[in-house]
């Protein structure tokens, strides 16, 4: 079921953040469906493809599309089991996303474009940044907890040791940080800009089109569901005990952190491309105190 | 001579080559600065003109010397000269022995041959070509970066695309064709243009304009100045992703636009100025109504960019981005926002005033840094005097001025053209929104257009803008870019 929802509700997170934004801008915004609408447009077009890409750049909308629906499965909602589940599943669940971008970073260098290029040299560059902070994080949680498997990690954070909770708010900001970088949401990357130099995400997606397109836009709003509910899972301590419950309080918490990026994103100007880098060394340094913490 | 003064061709101080050069470094070594250096051919030779604006007396001298095709470049001594030498072997063939680096401003192929792009070697440098295609709705220019990684080493700006030919089809004029190429050389600066056509042609032909004219065409200068300020903080708030100041000025933008229509009818100031007049009288309804508007424009204003101002991450993307240094910006003769923003006090409007300037004039608005910031923040400064300059000028109907009926010649613009002084040179320089504009013109035995030349401050600032990206982020060029703010058609003319 919430595998259903995700797939159904996770370009609606994207309508929740552009109507924050348009609002905090004095603006009417465009309908908070308009990215599903986007979807069916570019599903009725045809695929250009540049001569010199080869099956690289045809293949990766696919792997986009089969990475973020197989790390759909093994995301449980928090408190519950997924569709999947092991010891040692997040560690497949950060692998898939991994695997994710080295398909778009392949398939934009395949275009031998310059822009291409330097987008995804940008991506690489920060997501190697990102990537520690992910991982260190959860093993804080794993260590701290005695578990393995997303389940037992999200089923209850805060039951750890009481002088031990603070490691939690430090974890809960890193991957706050990861999820807006991630996710190139201001202030690390604007989603809106049509300036290619700047870009970092955008860029390597600019020689995608109609259907491929569809199917990297779809798959970004499912990284950024899945992301979103790690941290849910993180920040969010309350558990009922009864599934219905717990997913309407979990999805009032995606509505809720999609409210906060709007926020975000509308109150802050970009920073600087060399400063990105310095944002994401901050949640690899909290991540990698919470887990001395837990260890010490 | 004054700004909008003319002189009899045989006036003019024919030197020799070696002394034509000195005046001008004499010049720019003591503060003064060059409006324009251009040439016209004659027989087997060439007439080389130098026009010298003098703040200090509020004058501009012109010179001129006889040079063969080849003559020893003017660029080593004053850097500020090299896009104009430039300009002259792209045109008429000319070589300036020493010239560092000819290659043609606007075309691919100019009259002295072709250039090749400027390029970087080394394993990992690499090339960045972007342009002339864009992906806003711009106008197309292309630009070739050697970059290392991020880091940009070189910029290169290939314009011309927008080349018209604007020039070739003012000579012969004025007719009734001249006054909407004055008004279409940059779409964004017609006010400013038209009045430097005004003002030339009213030069020649010695008929000035009423003095209610004159404070009309202000009035409108000022709006045209608001309007482009207040768009430009609002397009930088967008390339950095602050959104609200973003759409807040788009919307108040539109709004000053829509006051210059209450004036004449058009949003961009078209069919205003005129050469002898204006078009349009500012009766007092429509002025107590453009006094209230200009009141809530102000309010808003004022919000909207203080917001962009007083955000710790807006200062932070646009401070120490893109600077050029106040000895380079002199170097390169860098003119109005670009020079204001490194801290160089220069302003047509005080330096050589015309109209109603002449009356009084806004003070001048600097910043030290060079900076994005700086010319974001001198954009503020002169958003805010234009604002009080205008509650000034528009408080009454100035009492010199009748209200009733406009002088006789008010709406007869081409006659006014038709009687211009044989066999002589006129100016007419105004500071637009962007910066200093100068045309100048000669007339031939009949009293038609001998040649007619334009300097839009785009033509001083384009290689201030490669200069703001050496050594910076490859990422940064999108705000430096919108920071300068430059116009190619402008430029290409």
């Amino acid at each position: 079921m919430s595998l259903l929802l995700a797939l159904v509700l996770s370009p609606f997170l994207l309508g929740i953040i552009v109507k924050t934004k348009a609002f905090f801008a004095g603006r009417k915004g465009q309908p908070l469906l308009q990215f599903y609408y986007d979807m069916v447009k570019l599903l009725q077009k045809g695929v250009v493809y540049s001569s010199s890409t080869t099956i690289v750049f045809r293949l990766s909308p696919w792997i986009a599309l089969a990475t973020t629906g197989t790390a759909l499965c093994i995301l449980p909602l928090p408190g519950y089991s997924g569709w999947i589940s092991f010891p040692g599943d997040f560690f497949v669940l950060f692998a898939l996303l991994a695997v994710l971008r080295f398909s778009l970073v392949s398939s934009a260098l395949d275009t031998g474009s310059s822009f291409e290029g330097m987008g995804a040299s940008r991506e690489v560059f920060f997501s190697f940044l990102a990537e520690p902070a992910l991982l260190l994080s959860f093993l804080v949680l794993s260590f701290s907890l005695e578990g393995y498997s997303l389940k037992e990690l999200l089923s209850d954070p805060f039951s750890i040791r009481a002088e031990k909770t603070v490691v939690l708010y430090f974890i809960s900001v890193s991957l706050f940080i990861v999820l807006l970088a991630e996710n190139a949401r201001i202030p690390f990357d604007d989603p809106n800009t049509h300036l290619e130099l700047t870009m970092i995400h955008e860029v390597m997606v600019l020689d995608h089109s109609g259907p491929d397109l569809a199917g990297i836009l779809y798959s970004s709003a499912l990284k950024l569901w899945i992301l979103g509910s790690l941290w849910v899972g993180i920040s969010i301590p309350w558990r009922w005990g009864n599934y219905f419950l717990d997913l309407f309080v979990f999805l009032g918490s995606m509505g809720l952190l999609a409210v906060i990026i709007g926020i975000i994103e509308s109150i802050l100007a970009r920073v600087r491309m060399i400063r990105v880098s310095h944002a994401l060394s901050l949640a690899t340094v909290l991540s990698g105190l919470a887990l001395l913490w837990t260890i010490g | 001579m004054r700004n909008g003064e003319s002189i009899a061709l045989k006036a003019i101080p024919n030197l020799e080559f070696p002394h034509f050069k000195t005046v001008l470094k004499d010049a720019v070594s003591t503060g003064n600065r060059i409006l324009g250096l251009w040439a016209v051919p004659f027989d087997n030779e060439y007439s080389m003109f130098g026009a010298i604006l003098y703040p200090s007396t509020q004058r501009v001298e012109i010179l001129c010397s006889t040079v063969e095709k080849t003559y020893p470049s003017l660029t080593l001594d004053l850097p500020s000269l090299h896009w104009f030498e430039r300009d002259l072997s792209e045109r008429l063939g000319m070589i300036p022995q020493g010239h560092p680096w000819l290659k043609p401003v606007r075309f691919y192929q100019g009259e002295a041959g072709k250039v090749d792009f400027f390029r970087v070697n080394g394993e990992e440098v690499h090339e960045v070509a972007v342009g002339p295609v864009h992906a806003g709705v711009i106008e197309p220019g292309h630009f070739r970066f050697q970059c290392h990684g991020e880091k940009v080493y070189h910029l290169e700006i290939a314009l011309g695309y927008q080349h018209r030919g604007v020039e070739r089809a003012l000579t012969g004029g004025p007719n009734e064709r001249s006054i909407h190429y004055a008004e279409t050389l940059a779409g964004d600066t017609t006010i400013g243009h038209a009045t430097a056509y005004s003002l030339l042609v009213e030069s020649l032909s010695g008929r000035k304009p009423s003095l209610q004219a004159e404070w009309i065409r202000a009035i409108s200068l000022e709006l045209e100045r608001l309007a482009n300020h207040i768009g430009d903080i609002g397009a930088l708030s967008g390339d950095i992703g602050f959104l609200p100041t973003q759409s807040y000025c788009g919307r108040i933008r539109g709004d000053v636009l829509n006051v210059t229509a209450l004036i004449c009818g058009n949003r961009f100031g078209r069919n205003l100025v005129r050469p002898g007049g204006v078009r349009y009288n500012l009766e007092r309804e429509r002025l107590d109504t453009l006094r209230h508007r200009l009141r809530e424009i102000e309010n808003d204003t004022v919000s909207a960019v203080e917001l962009f101002f007083e955000t710790p991450t807006v200062r932070a993307r646009l401070e120490g981005t893109g600077i050029v240094p106040t000895h380079i910006a002199i170097e390169l003769g860098l003119v109005g926002v670009a020079a204001r923003a490194s801290g160089i006090p220069i302003d047509a409007r005080k330096d050589l005033p015309w109209g109603y300037f002449l009356n009084q004039c806004p003070p001048v608005g600097i910043y030290p840094t060079g900076d994005c910031y700086g010319r974001a923040y001198v954009r503020w400064l002169e958003i805010q005097e234009s604002f009080q300059f205008l509650h000034r000028i528009t408080e009454t109907i100035p009492e010199e001025i009748s209200d009733k009926e406009p002088p006789p010649h008010f709406n007869d613009g081409i006659r006014t053209e038709s009687f211009l002084s044989p066999e002589s040179l006129g100016i007419g320089v105004t500071e637009g929104w962007r910066g200093e504009i100068f045309h100048v013109a000669a007339t031939d035995s009949e009293g038609k257009f001998a040649w007619y030349r334009v300097f839009d401050p785009s033509f001083h600032n384009w290689f201030g803008l490669a200069y703001a990206m050496r050594g910076g982020e490859i990422s940064d060029f999108p705000l430096c870019n919108k920071s300068f703010n430059l116009s190619y058609c402008g430029h290409d003319l």
